[in-house]
C-alpha cells in the first residue's frame, strides 16, 4: 500500500508556503551542476520548469515528442490566466483567488496547493512582462483585464484569444534561451515510453526517437513529468491529436498513484460533431453566452427543421426555464448536462440530432451586427470556417465537449510523486483543481509549477540524494525496461490484424462519452467496466500496425498511445463507479439535488482517491488521502 | 453518429500525393482515389480517411504532420495545389475543409519545399531550423524569480498591440515554403519585431537581430526580394513590414557594433 503523505507544512495559510521555502533544504551552488534533471514535455509547465532548473545550475535534459517545444498543446488556450494583482481596485486579493479556485473545484482540492497557486499568480504575471509576453494593455500602457467565470472580480489577463500561445511562447523563449547556452539539453521527437525505477527512486527513463525509431536509456537524479492532460481517452475532444497520457501511464504502471482519474471537464460550448470521420472538436468561447440564448425545438418532429420555420413559441430556452436565475450564464457541468439531456429526449438538432442552438437573433436586435461582429467577430468567423454557416443569419450549434483533466498523478506539497524522486507538473497531475477546474486558472497553475514551486521544492528531494550518484544505464533495471519496449514495438507490428488503431480509439471513445462522460450511472460504468477489457483484449489481437520499427510510423505511435488510453479508460470508470457522490466535472445521476446540483458527501468521500497499480490482470488499488478543510468549510456550491 | 450520405452532396476526388521513404530516398508522387466524401470534413480528416484505407490494404499510410488542428500549433504544413496550406487566406492546412474542393478534382500535395527543411518521409519536413535561430536571440533574457511589478513598465498601446500582430507567428514555415528564395525573413523578422517593440526588449535588441539573422543565414535559407508571397501563404497575415523593420534594425546594430566600445571587465572580487 502506498504511502500518501501530502507532507502540508504546518501553521496558518497564508504562512505555509513562505514557512515552507525557509524550512525545506538547498542545494549549493556549486553541487547544483553534479545533478542531472529530466524534464519530460514542454508546455507551460515543462519548458517553465527546464529553463527554470537550468538557470539555477541544474543540468537538464528536456525530452518532447513533438518536432519542436513550440508546439505543446498549451498553444491552444485561449481565454487568459488569473491573478490576484488586483489592478481594477475591485477588491480581489490572494485569499479571494484562492477561495473562488477552492469553490470552483468543489471543495475536493487542497487547502494549502490552492492558497501557494493564488500567491504565486502574482509573480507569474511578473515574469511573463519581462519576458515580453505581450498581454493586453490599456491606453495608459498599463495591464488590462477582463472578466471570468467563476469570480465577481475582473482578474483575468489576456493577450487577445490566445493567451496560451502568447504564455507557451514565452516560456518557449526561456527554454530556447538556455538550450542556446548549453545549459539544457533538449531532445525533440522523443517521446519517453517508459520510467525507470532504481532502489525504489525514479532515476531516468526509456525513449523512443520517432524518426529514427531508436530506444535510448536516460539517467538522472530526478525526473520531471509535465506531459499534460488524459482528455483523448474520449476520441474526440478539444485536445490537439498528438495529445496522449502515455508517460503519466507507464509511470502509474511504475508504481506512481493515479489520484482522481474521474474528474474530467466537459465544456458546454464546441461545434458539434459532423460525421464518424471527425477527429477534434473545437470549443466556441463561453463568452458567448453572455448575449447568445440557447434553445432545442420543443417537438421531436421540429428538430430536422430548418431554425427559421420553428416559430417562438415552438421554441425552448431551456437553461433559462430550467435554472430561471442563471438562465444561459449558469455554470458549464450543469449547461452541458442540460443540452445532452435535450439530445436525449430526441430534441437535438443537426444532421446528427446532437446539437442545441446559440441563438444571437436577439443581440443582433439590440446591439446590432456591428456590435455583436465586434465583441464575437473572431469566433464567428471560427464557426464559419468549419461549418460554412453564418452564425449572424442563423443560431450556431453547439454541443459539449471533453477539454480538460483535472485528475492526474498524485503528488504532495512538493508536487513529488509517491515514487521518490518523480515529480509531476501542470495538468498531469491532479493537485489544484479539485473536481472543476475554473476558466484561466490551467495556464495559472501550469507556470506556477514550473517557475515558483518546483524550483524550490525539487532542492529538498536532492539535497538528499549523493552528488553524481546516478545509475548507469547499463544496469539491470534500464536494460529490462528497454527490452520490455522493444518487445512491445514487436508485438504491434507483427499482430498484423484487420483493423487501424484509429478504430478502436473511435470505439473506446463512444464507451467512454457513452458511460463515463457528462452524466455517469452505476449501471453504465459497469457495463463500460464490461466492455473495455474485452476491447483491450481485441485490441492487441487484431490491429493493423503497418510499417517498421525503425523509421518515421505513425500509426505505431498511435498503436501505443490507444493501448494505453484503454487501459486507462479503464481506471476512470473504477474511480467513477467507487465515488458515489457527485462532485463539480464528476456526475453521478443517482447522488443530485432536485434541482440537477451536483450532490456531494463529504462525509464519504471528502478524500482523494489515490489508484495503485497491482500488476496486469489484477484490480488496483484504492488508496485515500483525506482533505482536512483547516481554514475554509466544505459548503454547497451555489452560484446563485 | 454517422453523416447520412445524401443529406450533404458527397464528393469524389483523385489525391496525387509525394511520397518519399526516408531523407535520403527518391520521392515521387502516386495517385490515390477517394470517394464520398462529406464536404464538411477537413482536409486532414480526409488523409486520415484515406490512410485507413491504405493500412487496411496493407499498404504504409501517409506521414503527414498535425496536431492541434485549430490552426494554432504550427504544426501541419502541406503545400496543396501549390499552395502552402492551400486554398483560403489566413488559415493553416488543418483549417481547410473539402468544400474548398469541386467533385472530381485532383488534389496535389506536396511537403513545404526548402533546403533549410529537409524531408522526413512524406509530408513530413524537419524545420528544426526554426529553433535553431529562435536559440540564437528570439528571447529576453529574464530569469525566473527577477522580474520586476509587471505595471513598472508601462508599454503604449500601439507597440503592445503591434508587437501582439507580430507575436501571433505560429512558426509553421509557409513564409519560406512560399518564397521562391525559401527566406525565412518573415519568421525571424515577427520575432525581432514583437520583441523589439517592447521596452523590455531593448538590452539586447542590436544583438538579437544580429545572431538571429546570422543563424538564418548559416541554416541555410536565402533573402529577401520584396515578392511577399510570405505574407500571403501566412496563417496569420503576418505583414512584410516587419521585414522592412527588421533590416533596417539589423543595419543599425551592425553599425553600433563597428564602432562600439568593448568593455574590459572580468570576473573576480573582493
Amino acid at each position: 500500500m502506498a504511502t500518501l503523505d501530502p507532507k502540508i507544512p504546518s501553521g496558518p495559510l497564508a504562512d505555509k508556503w513562505r514557512k515552507h521555502k525557509t524550512d525545506i533544504k538547498l542545494v549549493n551552488p556549486a553541487n547544483k551542476r553534479k545533478y542531472e534533471i529530466i524534464v519530460v514535455g514542454a508546455g507551460l509547465a515543462g519548458s517553465s520548469a527546464a529553463s527554470s532548473l537550468a538557470d539555477m545550475g541544474y543540468k537538464v535534459k528536456c525530452f518532447v515528442f513533438h518536432d519542436s517545444p513550440r508546439r505543446a498543446h498549451s498553444i491552444a488556450a485561449q481565454g487568459g490566466i488569473n491573478a490576484a494583482k488586483n489592478y481594477q481596485n475591485d477588491g480581489d486579493s490572494v485569499h479571494r483567488l484562492f477561495y473562488d479556485t477552492l469553490k470552483g473545484g468543489d471543495y475536493r482540492a487542497r487547502e494549502a496547493n490552492v492558497h501557494r497557486l493564488a500567491e504565486v499568480s502574482v509573480n507569474i504575471i511578473d515574469q511573463c512582462v519581462a519576458q515580453g509576453v505581450p498581454f493586453a494593455r490599456e491606453y495608459g500602457g498599463l495591464l488590462a483585464n477582463r472578466s471570468f467565470g467563476g469570480a465577481q472580480v475582473s482578474r483575468t489577463f489576456y493577450a487577445r484569444g490566445q493567451t496560451g500561445q502568447q504564455l507557451l511562447l514565452g516560456a518557449y523563449s526561456a527554454l530556447s534561451r538556455t538550450v542556446g547556452a548549453g545549459l539544457v539539453e533538449l531532445h525533440t521527437h522523443s517521446e519517453m515510453l517508459d520510467l525507470v525505477i532504481v532502489g525504489g527512486h525514479a532515476k531516468g527513463v526509456i525513449i523512443r526517437h520517432l524518426v529514427t525509431g531508436a530506444i535510448t536509456r536516460h539517467s538522472a537524479d530526478a525526473v520531471i513529468l509535465a506531459t499534460g492532460g488524459y482528455g483523448n481517452v474520449f476520441n474526440l475532444s478539444t485536445y490537439a491529436r498528438q495529445s496522449n497520457a502515455t508517460a503519466i501511464w507507464r509511470a502509474y504502471k511504475r508504481g506512481a498513484c493515479m489520484a482522481n482519474p474521474c474528474y474530467t471537464q466537459i465544456h458546454p460550448t464546441c461545434i458539434p460533431v459532423s460525421g464518424d470521420y471527425q477527429s477534434k472538436l473545437t470549443l466556441m468561447s463561453e463568452s458567448l453566452r453572455n448575449d447568445g440564448r440557447i434553445w432545442a425545438p420543443k417537438k421531436k418532429e421540429d428538430a430536422k427543421k430548418a431554425p427559421a420555420d420553428i416559430p417562438e413559441a415552438d421554441r425552448d430556452y431551456f437553461l433559462e426555464r430550467i435554472y430561471p436565475s442563471f438562465g444561459n450564464l449558469c455554470p458549464r457541468d450543469v449547461a452541458s448536462r442540460a443540452a445532452k439531456r435535450m439530445c436525449d429526449e430526441g430534441r437535438g438538432v443537426g444532421e446528427t440530432g446532437l446539437g442545441v442552438y446559440l441563438d444571437f437573433s436577439d443581440a443582433i436586435k439590440r446591439l446590432g451586427e456591428a456590435g455583436v461582429r465586434e465583441r464575437y467577430g473572431n469566433l464567428f468567423d471560427i464557426y464559419h470556417e468549419i461549418t460554412a454557416e453564418s452564425a449572424y443569419q442563423q443560431p450556431m450549434r453547439i454541443y459539449p465537449a471533453v477539454h480538460y483533466t483535472m485528475g492526474g498523478l498524485w503528488v504532495d506539497y512538493n508536487l513529488m510523486s509517491n515514487v521518490p524522486g518523480l515529480f509531476v507538473l501542470g495538468e498531469a497531475n491532479f493537485s489544484d483543481h479539485g473536481a472543476n477546474r475554473l476558466g484561466a486558472s490551467a495556464l495559472m497553475q501550469g507556470l506556477a509549477d514550473g517557475y515558483f514551486v518546483i524550483p524550490y521544492t525539487i532542492g529538498d528531494y536532492l539535497a538528499g540524494q549523493k552528488p553524481g550518484a546516478r545509475p548507469s544505464i547499463d544496469s539491470a533495471e534500464f536494460k529490462a525496461a528497454a527490452d520490455g519496449l522493444a518487445s512491445a514495438t514487436k508485438r504491434f507490428l507483427d499482430t498484423k490484424g484487420k483493423q487501424p488503431v484509429s478504430h478502436f480509439h473511435k470505439r473506446l471513445g463512444k464507451i467512454m462519452w457513452d458511460h463515463c462522460g457528462m452524466a455517469r450511472t452505476k449501471e453504465g460504468l459497469e457495463a463500460a467496466l464490461q466492455k473495455l477489457p474485452a476491447l483491450r483484449e481485441e485490441f492487441h489481437a487484431t490491429v493493423n500496425v503497418p510499417g517498421s520499427a525503425d523509421t518515421l510510423n505513425q500509426s505505431l505511435e498511435q498503436a501505443g498511445r490507444v493501448a494505453d488510453f484503454i487501459e486507462l479508460g479503464e481506471l476512470l470508470c473504477r474511480d467513477a463507479l467507487t465515488r458515489e457522490e457527485s462532485c463539480g466535472g464528476h456526475f453521478r445521476e443517482e447522488y443530485q439535488y432536485p434541482d440537477g446540483e451536483c450532490k456531494r458527501d463529504d462525509e464519504k468521500f471528502g478524500h482523494v482517491a489515490a489508484w495503485e497499480f497491482q500488476g496486469e490482470g489484477k484490480a488496483p488499488l484504492r488508496n485515500t488521502e483525506p482533505l482536512n478543510y483547516e481554514f475554509t468549510k466544505m459548503s454547497v456550491r451555489n452560484y446563485k | 453518429m454517422v453523416a447520412s450520405a445524401n443529406s450533404t452532396q458527397s464528393i469524389s476526388i483523385t489525391l496525387r500525393v509525394w511520397r518519399q521513404a526516408g531523407p535520403k530516398a527518391p520521392g515521387k508522387f502516386v495517385d490515390y482515389q477517394s470517394a464520398n466524401l462529406n464536404p464538411n470534413m477537413s482536409f486532414l480528416e480526409m488523409l486520415d480517411v484515406v490512410n485507413d484505407e491504405l493500412t487496411l490494404k496493407g499498404e504504409e499510410p501517409i506521414a503527414f504532420a498535425h496536431d492541434c488542428r485549430e490552426g494554432i500549433c504550427g504544426t501541419c504544413s502541406c503545400t496543396i495545389n501549390g499552395k502552402p496550406h492551400g486554398p483560403g487566406k489566413g488559415v493553416a492546412t488543418c483549417q481547410v475543409y473539402m468544400r474548398a474542393f469541386r467533385d472530381g478534382d485532383v488534389i496535389t500535395v506536396e511537403p513545404f519545399r526548402a533546403e533549410a527543411f529537409p524531408i522526413i518521409k512524406d509530408l513530413v519536413v524537419d524545420r528544426s531550423a526554426f529553433d535553431r535561430i529562435q536559440q540564437a536571440g528570439g528571447f529576453i533574457t529574464a530569469r525566473a524569480g527577477s522580474a520586476p511589478e509587471a505595471n513598472a513598465l508601462p508599454v503604449p498601446k500601439p507597440d503592445a498591440d503591434l508587437a501582439m500582430d507580430a507575436a501571433t507567428c505560429i512558426g509553421c514555415g509557409a513564409c519560406v515554403a512560399a518564397c521562391k528564395n525559401a527566406s525565412a525573413m518573415l519568421f525571424v523578422a515577427a520575432k525581432v519585431g514583437h520583441l523589439g517593440l517592447l521596452p523590455q526588449g531593448q538590452a539586447e535588441r542590436d544583438k538579437r537581430v544580429l545572431a538571429m539573422v546570422s543563424t538564418m543565414d548559416a541554416e541555410g535559407f536565402g533573402n529577401c526580394t520584396n515578392q511577399y508571397e510570405c505574407s500571403a501563404a501566412c496563417p496569420k497575415l503576418i505583414s512584410h513590414d516587419f521585414i522592412a523593420r527588421m533590416n533596417r534594425d539589423y543595419l543599425g546594430a551592425t553599425v553600433r557594433a563597428a564602432f562600439k566600445p568593448e568593455s574590459m571587465a572580468s570576473g573576480g572580487g573582493a
